[in-house]
């Protein structure tokens, strides 16, 4: 990634680190003051990280360890609550297991930082990664990101916390991160230094909703029904401001750091006079970016378009990127049975949002990678030759297309 | 660093409260809730709120002090109130704790000592909370109270049977049939008395009942004033669900006390201390009451026969006559050669009123 004249403005160095150090490294240079851990592969690096950095003095918070991701989610909130800057996480079961503690920090508009380090849901025992434990926030008012590398990693922490942190927003943001994959594997990672934060951060101010005796207020009290739909368009419409606090914090963040790609909510990848565009989130990209390459050496008009931010959805995006073409092709790495078409959650989403265009093109579905099976460059040939044929015709295609299942399955 | 710091810093200045001219007259829990008339629970939460003053957050589990305590518009809470999730009280109070701590430490609050009080029903504090309550009973670097209010049932979903509800008792789950008589047929647990066993280093565990109050105030004001992360544990009587009429509800309280079926105790850093009537009776200085005089006024224990009062009374005899430490240490024996302890105990706390001693103790009025 090029290093531009206004990086220089701010000191950083190369380190060659893992996406989960990367999250540490972000999380020491925010200041955080208190996070919650407990094990589960693979996200729990990050805190082995942190920990580390805390015994060496060069972090000054309190990690505490829980006996389950329930109390782990549940001590952030309540950390958060007091106008502690707080940070957590978790993977596959474990985030399901913590699920009614996440569902309620969203709905008390706390800003909680966490990392998903996405894992299949047991059983069978599957470690590999898969985005059914994230997406099952994707209805409750989290703000959801979807990594794809490690630079990406540590800038998209300090923006995590500048945006769920804003006034306008205040909804809590859970970064992404496909396990093994980014994880674990080492990239390059441009670590800036304090002041790079202290410029692009301010601290931390819940105002009048501060839990503390200074301010005796009475916080998740009973509503039922004479309140809670206000509540609830009220988090809804933070979701929506969200999208411009996201686009102007990401602005400013480029400007300090001297990188990142133009478009605040979906990466684009040789699209511009694309007949097909794949679609996929996280480290897919990878692959899809080689065999578009490819494909384009044999003359096949393919792009790549990667979403980022799932939550908010990016459909104004994905309206100006998509219309007009031949055919898109999802790839979801998750699965979401008995849904339309028997597709993925991205494929639905992505339906939705090209649904009114006049020239809205087919969208065909593609489930891939699940469980931590590698998605080859083969794959992706294979997945470009089906959405070609499915999009000339076979159009009334009732289902998406698995790929690289072994034998017969039904 | 906090995480390796060993003792907690910064414990309030609360004063032992010897007589009832002691209790500060300001509420901190004051009209605007709607729990049944007679309820002790509530009757606690005035009690804790007065003891533990204004510089106070309460964090509360669903449960009846949830639902029917904190309706929007009509919160009874003067102090800070926040709601936590129903198994979550003690990781609540450790992030709350946490959470001053640090911003203390970085100087973005000023440095005091805050209260982190948090509340649990029987229900999601010693079943499903309970796990979260041990965890934080081993962050001794924070200093938080967690408040068990044993009403004996998951009251506010209706009278469920939860693993403290008396043996034998009709809930919703476990109603008396015509085939079979009893069917909450497990044994109340003994939560703090576990907790005691399993947390060598919480400064401070209590066993109290609400309906003696200034016990109840002075156990919140030691547990608060040794610090750390703190238990104590509430046995407070509820009309609705032990079926009886609301105004025998400090009556009832104080017969489960005489009864012995359940004993007043703290264990203050290490000390175990027995309490008012507890105390007599392990002295020998009172003689407990039948535990049918308990029993018999309560609807839930109505289709009792006499071979289960008998059964009831012989459990209980057992936890007075048989155990090393009564009320406490369900061991019968020690080993060969090993010592029994002695029958020794140490003097009520920094000198408060030994509440109960003196006979029926102070009267107090329903909320
Ligand atoms: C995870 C979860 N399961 C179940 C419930 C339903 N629920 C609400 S209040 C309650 C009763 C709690 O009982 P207890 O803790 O004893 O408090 P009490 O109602 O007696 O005051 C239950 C089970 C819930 N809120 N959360
Ligand atoms: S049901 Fe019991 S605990 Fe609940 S409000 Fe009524 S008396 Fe209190």
């Amino acid at each position: 990634m090029a290093v531009t004249e206004a990086s220089k403005r701010f000191a950083q160095h190369e380190e060659l680190i893992t996406g989960t150090e990367a999250v540490a490294q972000a999380l020491r240079l925010a200041d955080v003051d208190v996070m919650a851990g407990y094990p589960i592969r693979p996200y729990d690096s990050v805190m082995s990280a942190v920990a580390k950095m805390i015994a060496n003095g060069q972090m000054d918070a309190d990690f505490i360890i829980a006996e389950s991701e329930h109390s782990q989610f549940e001590i952030v909130k309540h950390a958060s609550a007091t106008g502690a800057r707080v940070f957590v996480g978790s993977s596959g079961v474990g985030w399901m297991y913590a699920m009614e503690a996440i569902v309620v920090t969203a709905a008390l508009r706390l800003p909680v930082v966490a990392l998903v380090g996405n894992r299949a849901l047991d059983d069978p025992g599957a470690f590999g990664v898969e985005h059914n434990d994230a997406l099952a926030v994707r209805d409750a008012g989290w703000l959801l990101y979807w990594v794809a590398e490690g630079q990406e990693a540590l800038d998209t922490t300090f923006l995590a916390y500048r945006v769920a942190e804003d006034a306008r927003v205040s909804l809590p943001c859970a970064l992404s991160m496909d396990g093994a994959f980014l994880t674990h594997s080492q990239h390059l990672v441009m670590v800036p230094e304090k002041d790079l934060v202290e410029a692009f951060l301010p601290p931390y101010d819940l105002k009048k909703r501060r839990f503390h005796p200074d301010n005796p207020i009475s916080i998740a009290p009973q509503y039922n029904e004479d309140w809670v739909m206000e509540t609830r368009k009220q988090s809804d419409a933070a979701m929506r401001r969200a999208r411009g606090v996201i686009a102007e914090a990401y602005e400013e963040l480029r400007r300090l750091t001297g990188r990142g790609d133009p478009n605040p909510f979906v990466e684009t990848y040789r699209i511009e006079d694309a007949d097909y565009v794949l679609i996929g989130m996280g480290t897919v990209a990878m692959p899809i970016k080689v065999a578009v390459d490819q494909m384009r050496e044999r003359g096949k008009r393919v792009g790549f378009l990667r979403i980022k931010w799932f939550r908010p959805f990016p459909d104004e995006e994905l309206r100006h990127f998509l219309h007009g073409r031949k055919g898109v092709g999802v790839v979801d790495r998750d699965y979401s049975y008995g849904s339309t078409r028997h597709g993925g959650a991205v494929y639905n989403e992505v339906r939705s949002a090209l649904y009114d265009l006049a020239d809205r093109p087919p969208v065909i579905g593609f489930i891939a990678g699940l469980g931590g099976r590698e998605v080859s460059v083969e794959d992706v040939f294979r997945i470009q030759e089906q959405l070609e044929r499915s999009a000339a015709g076979d159009l009334l295609a009732e289902s998406a297309h698995w790929i690289g299942v072994r034998g017969p399955v039904e | 660093m906090a995480i390796t710091e060993a003792r907690p810093a910064g414990r309030p200045d609360l004063a032992p409260i010897r007589t009832i001219r002691d209790v500060p007259v300001e509420e901190f829990y004051t009209s605007g809730h709607r729990t049944c008339q007679g309820c002790h629970s509530a009757l606690l939460m005035k009690y804790l709120a007065k003891a533990a003053g204004p510089r106070t957050v309460t964090i509360g589990a669903t449960g009846c002090m949830y639902v029917a305590n904190t309706s929007y518009y009509a919160t009874p809470w003067v102090i800070p109130w926040m709601h936590t999730q129903l198994g979550a009280t003690g990781a609540a109070v450790i992030g709350a704790a946490a959470g001053y701590a640090v911003q203390q430490r970085k100087g973005k609050l000023p440095e005091e000592p805050i209260n982190v009080i948090g509340i649990a029903g029987d229900g999601g504090g010693a079943d499903m909370g309970l796990s979260a309550i041990s965890a934080a009973l081993q962050h001794t670097q924070y200093n938080a109270l967690i408040i068990l209010y044993d009403n004996e049932s998951y009251a506010n979903t209706d009278i469920q049977a939860s693993g403290s509800t008396p043996w034998g008792a009709v809930t919703a789950f476990t109603p008396s049939g015509t085939v079979r008589r009893i069917t909450q047929d497990r044994w109340k647990k003994n939560t703090p008395a576990m907790l005691v066993a399993g947390h060598p280093e919480a400064r401070y565990i209590g066993s109290a009942s609400a309906a003696f109050g200034v016990d109840v105030m002075n156990k919140i004001r030691t547990a608060l004033r040794v610090g750390g992360p703190t238990y104590l544990h509430v046995h407070d009587a509820c009309p609705k669900g032990w079926d009886f009429d609301p105004r025998y509800s400090r009556e009832l309280g104080q017969l489960a006390v005489e009864c012995g079926v359940v004993p007043l105790w703290e264990v203050v850093e290490g000390e175990l201390r027995y309490n008012g009537i507890t105390r007599q009776i392990v002295e020998g200085r009172r003689k407990r009451k039948p535990v049918r005089e308990y029993l018999m006024r309560q609807g839930r224990f109505a289709h009792f026969t006499e071979d289960d009062i008998e059964y009831f009374q012989s459990k209980v005899d057992e936890m007075w006559e048989k155990w090393i430490l009564p009320g406490f240490l369900p061991v019968a024996a020690l080993p060969e050669g090993l010592p029994r302890p002695g029958r020794k105990l140490a003097a009520p706390a920094d000198g408060a009123v030994d509440e109960g001693a003196a006979g029926e103790g102070a009267g107090e009025a329903a909320p």
